[in-house]
Order: C-alpha cells, then sequence, then structure tokens
C-alpha cells in the first residue's frame, strides 16, 4: 500500500469514524443519565441527514437556517420521545424501557419513510464538490466538515459537562441519581436534557453525513448499531472513550476492507462492527453484570 | 369485571388492527370509477418495489400499470370483463417477493406482472412456476428468461443484460478502449451483470480485456477502496453494474478521487435520483437505454417517436411532468401484453386454464408488438421478444450538463 493510499484509507476511517462517534455519543448521554440504551439513536442521525434534505429541497429554505432548524426538529422530537414514551413508563423495568426505544425508533423510521420519502437523498454539500489533495490522498471537503463538527460538539460537550452547573447536574445525576435528587437534582429534568442533548448530537451528525453519503429514511439502523458498538467500547460511560470508539472501529473498517483481509470484502464491512461488539460483549460481559449488581 | 373489560378492548382493539391491515394491504384493486360490471373481473397482479433501494425504479411502475387499467375500465373493461389491478409492495426485498407471490396466486389472479428487479423476479418466478401462473417481469436479467425452455411462464419487458453489454462493448470497441474495470453490485441485477460481462464470447468478440472486476454491496455508501484498487491498473474505462444508489456514489467517488476515466453504467441508472445524488458528477457518465429518455431528439422517420411521445404524454399528464420513465415503460408494455392475451381470450375458463391460456398466447402471439422498449417478438425460445443486436436493441444517453442526452455513435 503507498503512503498516499495509507491517507486515504485512514481519512476515509476517520470521517466514518467520527459519525460513529457522534451516535456512540449520543448513546452514552442518555445511558449515563437514565441507564437506558436508546436504540432510537441512529433515527436522529436519519432525521437530521432527511430533514435537512426536505428543508432545502421541498420548503427551498437557505443552507444555513435550514441546518439549524433540522437540528432544533430533531431535538424537539428526542424530547416529545422521552416525555411521550419514557417518562410515563418510567416505573418500568430498564429492559421495557430499552424496548419503548425499538418502539420508537420504528415509529420514527415509518412517518419519515411516509410523510417525506422513501428515497435516497443527498443535500448539497456545504463547500462544493471539489475533491482537495492532501498529503496525496483526495478528500471531500465534506469528509473534513464531519470530522471537523466532530471535534467541535466533542469539545463543547465536554466543556458544558465541566464548566456548566447544567452540565456538572447532569454528571452527578449520572454519577448517582439518588444523592443528586437529595441535592435538588430534579433527575426527571435531567433525563430529559439527555434526550434532548443526544437527539441534538444526532441531529448534527445527520446533517453534516447527509451531503456525503446518500442517506434514506432506512439510514438510522445501520448507524444506530455501529454507534452503539462505539458507545460499547467506551462502556457507556465516558464520551470521550465513546469518541475514541467510533474512530476507532471506523478506521479498523477502513482498512479491514482496503487489505481485503479475508471475508473482510466491501459486502461484509457490516460484520465489522458486529465482531467487535461481539468482542467486546465478551470482554465486558462480566464488568457490565457486576455494575448492573451494584448500580 | 375491570379486567375482563380491559381485555376486551385490547381484543376488540387487535381485531380492529388486523382488519385494517388486511385491507390496507392491498391496493389499486379496480381502479376509476365505473358502472357495475357485468361480468366477473379479470384479476390481474401486480408486485413492485414501492419502497426500499429500488423504490426510484419501482414508484412509476404501478402508475403505468393502472394508467392502462382505469383506461380500459372506463371503456367497460375487456368483453365486458372488468379488470382488476393488484399491487403489492415487496419492499425491495427477494424474500417478499417471493411471499407476495404466492398471495396473488391464491387471490385467484390470471397472471402477475413484475417484479422490479432481477433478484426479485428470480424469487417471485419460483413461485409462479410451480402454480403454473405467467409472470410478465419487469426486470432486465437474463437469468430470469433464459433459458426459455426452464422459465415456460416466465417473461420479462425491459432490454436484456447481455444485450446491453453488448451495446457497452460496441461503443467501447468502436472509441479503441481495450482495458476495463468492473464495478459491480453483489446481489441480483450487478450479480446477473458480471456473468455476462465475463463472457468470453463477448470478450472476444469485441477485443475487451478485463483488468480488474471489484464489487460492492447494494447498500454500501463508500466504494473508494474499489476505485482506488482500479486506479492502479491501466483501466481505460470503469463499467458498473447496479441500480440504486451504488452508481450515484461511485460517480461521486471517481470525482473525488479525480479519476478522469470515463464512467460507463447500465441501463438500470434511468432515473433522475441518479443525476440529483451524483450531482456534477453524473456529466458524463454514458449508459445504454431504450429511446424513451431521449424521445425529444428522435428524428421525426424515427417509428418509436410518436408511440413514446404519446406515452409520456399521457403519463406525465395523469401523474406529473416529467415522471415517465423507462421503468415505468417496461410495467407498461407488461400489462398490455397481458391485456392483449385477455382481449383473445374466449369465455367461460376456469383460472387454471386462463393462466395456461395466457401464456400461450404471449409465447406465441406477442408479435411485431410495439412497446416502450421496442419492438417484441415473444417465441417459445425467446421469452424477452426484444432485438438482440445491440445498435437495434438500444441506444447510447450520455448525461451532460445534468441532463439525458442522445449519444450517437
Amino acid at each position: 500500500m503507498s503512503s498516499a493510499q495509507f491517507v486515504q484509507y485512514l481519512i476515509s476511517g476517520i470521517t466514518s469514524g467520527s459519525v460513529y462517534a457522534l451516535v456512540g455519543l449520543g448513546f452514552t448521554i442518555i445511558y449515563a443519565v437514565t441507564k437506558i440504551i436508546n436504540f432510537a439513536q441512529g433515527e436522529f442521525v436519519m432525521l437530521g441527514g432527511l430533514l435537512s434534505f426536505t428543508l432545502i429541497h421541498s420548503a427551498g429554505l437557505p443552507a444555513v437556517p435550514a441546518l439549524i432548524l433540522s437540528i432544533i426538529i430533531a431535538a424537539a422530537i428526542g424530547a416529545v420521545m422521552y416525555l411521550l414514551a419514557i417518562r410515563p413508563a418510567q416505573k418500568a423495568s430498564v429492559v421495557s424501557l430499552i424496548i419503548i426505544t425499538i418502539g420508537a425508533a420504528i415509529f420514527i423510521r415509518g412517518i419519515v419513510g411516509q410523510e417525506l420519502t422513501k428515497s435516497f437523498v443527498r443535500p448539497p454539500s456545504f463547500s462544493g464538490e471539489e475533491s482537495i489533495s492532501f498529503l496525496g490522498a483526495h478528500i471531500d471537503p465534506q469528509a473534513l466538515w464531519i470530522i471537523g463538527t466532530m471535534v467541535m460538539v466533542t469539545i463543547i460537550l465536554h466543556l458544558f459537562l465541566t464548566y456548566t452547573m447544567v452540565g456538572k447536574a447532569l454528571k452527578a445525576c449520572a454519577i448517582n441519581p439518588v444523592a443528586s435528587s437529595l441535592v435538588g437534582i430534579n433527575p426527571r429534568t435531567m433525563a430529559l436534557l439527555a434526550f434532548v442533548l443526544a437527539s441534538a448530537v444526532g441531529g448534527i451528525g445527520g446533517v453534516v453525513l447527509a451531503p456525503f453519503t446518500p442517506m434514506s429514511y432506512q439510514s438510522g439502523v445501520m448507524l444506530g448499531l455501529k454507534g452503539f458498538v462505539a458507545a460499547a467500547i467506551g462502556g457507556f460511560r465516558s464520551p470521550v472513550a465513546a469518541v475514541f470508539g467510533g474512530l476507532l472501529l471506523g478506521i479498523v473498517e477502513s482498512f479491514a476492507v482496503a487489505a481485503n483481509w479475508g471475508p473482510f470484502t466491501s459486502a461484509y464491512k457490516d460484520a465489522i462492527a458486529l465482531v467487535v461488539l461481539l468482542l467486546i460483549l465478551l470482554v465486558r460481559s462480566g464488568k457490565l453484570a457486576e455494575e448492573e449488581r451494584a448500580g | 369485571m375491570r379486567n375482563y373489560l380491559k381485555y376486551a378492548v385490547v381484543l376488540v382493539l387487535a381485531v380492529a388492527l388486523l382488519a385494517l391491515g388486511g385491507m390496507s394491504c392491498s391496493s389499486g384493486g379496480g381502479g376509476g370509477a365505473t358502472p357495475t360490471p357485468s361480468a366477473a373481473p379479470y384479476k390481474i397482479g401486480a408486485i413492485f418495489a414501492l419502497t426500499g433501494f429500488n423504490s426510484t425504479l419501482g414508484d412509476t411502475e404501478p402508475l403505468a400499470a393502472k394508467m392502462l387499467v382505469d383506461q380500459i375500465n372506463a371503456n367497460g373493461g375487456i368483453n365486458g370483463h372488468h379488470l382488476e389491478l393488484t399491487i403489492y409492495d415487496n419492499e425491495s426485498d427477494t424474500v417478499k417477493a417471493a411471499t407476495l407471490a404466492d398471495k396473488l396466486i391464491q387471490d385467484g389472479v390470471l397472471a402477475i406482472i413484475g417484479p422490479t428487479s432481477t433478484g426479485d423476479s428470480n424469487a417471485a418466478k419460483v413461485e409462479t412456476a410451480k402454480a403454473e401462473v405467467p409472470l410478465v417481469s419487469c426486470a432486465s436479467g437474463s437469468n430470469i428468461v433464459e433459458p426459455a425452455g426452464n422459465n415456460t411462464w416466465t417473461f420479462n419487458t425491459p432490454q436484456l443484460d447481455f444485450v446491453a453489454i453488448e451495446r457497452i462493448y460496441t461503443y467501447l470497441q468502436e472509441g479503441n478502449i481495450t482495458k476495463v474495470a468492473l464495478l459491480t453490485d453483489t446481489a441480483g441485477f450487478g450479480k446477473a451483470g458480471l456473468a455476462q460481462l465475463k463472457r468470453e464470447d463477448l470478450l472476444t468478440k469485441y477485443g475487451i480485456t478485463i483488468v480488474d472486476a471489484e464489487t460492492y454491496g447494494t447498500y454500501d455508501v463508500d466504494m473508494q477502496n474499489q476505485l482506488n484498487n482500479i486506479g492502479k491498473t491501466d483501466a481505460q474505462a470503469v463499467i458498473c453494474w447496479g441500480t440504486n444508489p451504488g452508481p450515484a456514489i461511485i460517480a461521486r467517488d471517481m470525482k473525488t478521487l479525480k479519476m478522469n476515466i470515463p464512467l460507463i453504467c447500465s441501463h438500470g441508472i434511468a432515473f433522475r435520483d441518479f443525476i440529483d445524488i451524483a450531482g456534477t458528477a453524473a456529466n458524463g457518465v454514458v449508459f445504454p437505454a431504450g429511446k424513451l429518455p431521449v424521445v425529444d431528439e428522435l428524428p421525426a422517420t424515427d417509428p418509436q417517436k410518436d408511440f413514446l411521445e404519446k406515452f409520456r404524454a399521457d403519463f406525465d399528464s395523469q401523474y406529473g411532468s416529467g415522471r415517465a420513465n423507462t421503468f415505468a415503460g417496461h410495467a407498461y408494455d407488461a400489462i398490455s401484453m397481458v391485456v392483449q392475451a385477455l382481449e383473445n381470450m374466449p369465455e367461460g375458463l376456469s383460472t387454471a386454464e386462463a393462466r395456461a391460456f395466457i401464456r400461450d398466447y404471449i409465447e406465441n402471439d406477442i408479435k411485431d408488438f410495439v412497446g416502450t422498449g421496442g419492438v417484441f417478438n415473444m417465441s417459445p425460445q425467446n421469452h424477452n421478444g426484444l432485438p438482440r443486436t445491440p445498435k437495434e436493441a438500444m441506444i447510447l444517453v450520455k448525461i451532460d450538463n445534468m441532463k439525458w442526452t442522445w449519444l450517437q455513435d
């Protein structure tokens, strides 16, 4: 493999890894605060993408307002999902709540397919279609937007969680919900905030991804799965670890397919995420069970 | 007492939902506002990919079928028999195509048109052949209808994949291109196409050498790895075989990688979404097709021009400007053949006899049949019926300035 190709594959891996990282961030936020695994996380990415296309294409909005509005709508849907589907069932077991999120995912997918479009869509790229040369590799400028956005979101999220009152309250709720409510933090408000944050982050991911890769109403399934793997690599606790997990998964995928290693032809690319998931579950199953018993 | 009430409510809701589901499963039965029929309706079934990745191909197909059925019913049906068209969505899913074929067969249809794609058609034909129901597929894979002796109950209306490939190879040979790289979808249409692209007799006939054959998965969103591999060879052109969205992504990736060899696709990209998704990367892409995409450029002397213009005018007036495409045409040709068979069918046949009659009619009596895809001549050896000499069967389209233009060679 030449150095130019190495760079090409690496950038390709970091690009897809950045999207997985954003989805993984969403999983991690919700899990940390509510102990729920939100299997609708991938649909928020899909919403970001399809909404931005619909607003630009059918409603004729200019690009920037369309993108911002898409993210806001995705976050609003996350809030509604929490308020209507999760909060009323708060006394149910965590497993039941997870199943509710699966139902919500199917519902969102169906509504989008029915009301928006069933075709693949691709909104216009942010900064044109001419690829950029970098160390001998050709990069689609949209890929740089994706990577840059992921870095920005991670930094802003970290600052929010560490230096703002609300962020610290969120963190506190994640660490110990009982103690937090004793000091006046409302766990239900924090749960709502977690859902809003996670769906906003997902929506942002969708908005930057859609110009790069055509998306359809079913795109959330695979994205959700891979983001789940990213969060699993990070142990569902640390946002930074989820980002690391996402990038790792993206890069492994890219090089495994490039190397044409054994069964990893491009048709089996998605299987790589599942293999990684299996490995993680094998390694961590002991740890997760411990945490369940303790927490 | 309260508990029983709860269960009763749930039970009533469940029954209501099932009833609604059953009713909404089939759509388009009957069509049009027409007076009460004087005789039992002729039931025709249709399976199309209305959702899923092939929906860009499949979404106009039911419209074309309905257009003809509505027209006929408005004029009193065929010999006093209404046409009852039942359309099912197989969701671009091969397994569902077979299950829905079974359902239609049990519903008592006399013939089935569709499915949209090669994989789906090969799945459905197993069921229709078993039940002895004629299937007129709207998909292009030659393995659907060849050899005709093994596919006595199956026909199709699009130009076959190897005819399209020969058209491409003719173009390449005349352009002195001898080395090509392939990039094909691993499933259905792409897989069938690959088998034809690699045929020794065709490669020898047109002097083509395949220097690299890469594949991609139907749902893949990044083909740069494969294109990088192709870039390492001395391929003079890339031939891509697939439908949606693979080829559009490949066009964009080639532009990103600044590859300047031509990209040639199959007739499976003859829909607007290809250009919408690929953007400016679509410019320069060449593909073979029937004449419909460039009907405006055809000379007045072209034998198909009037027919195609009328088809497009009727379709667009009913469904919106610019909606008529080759896929709608394939469905229109399929249902037209079934309709012609029914017009010649005697009264009083049982369902099984009617199905056999339609099959026999299409096989033997569809001669000089003018359709959107061309002029059909079916026979026991040829269940496609379109011409097989490349330049007679298909023209070449080049995408220029984000529009389809006629590439005359």
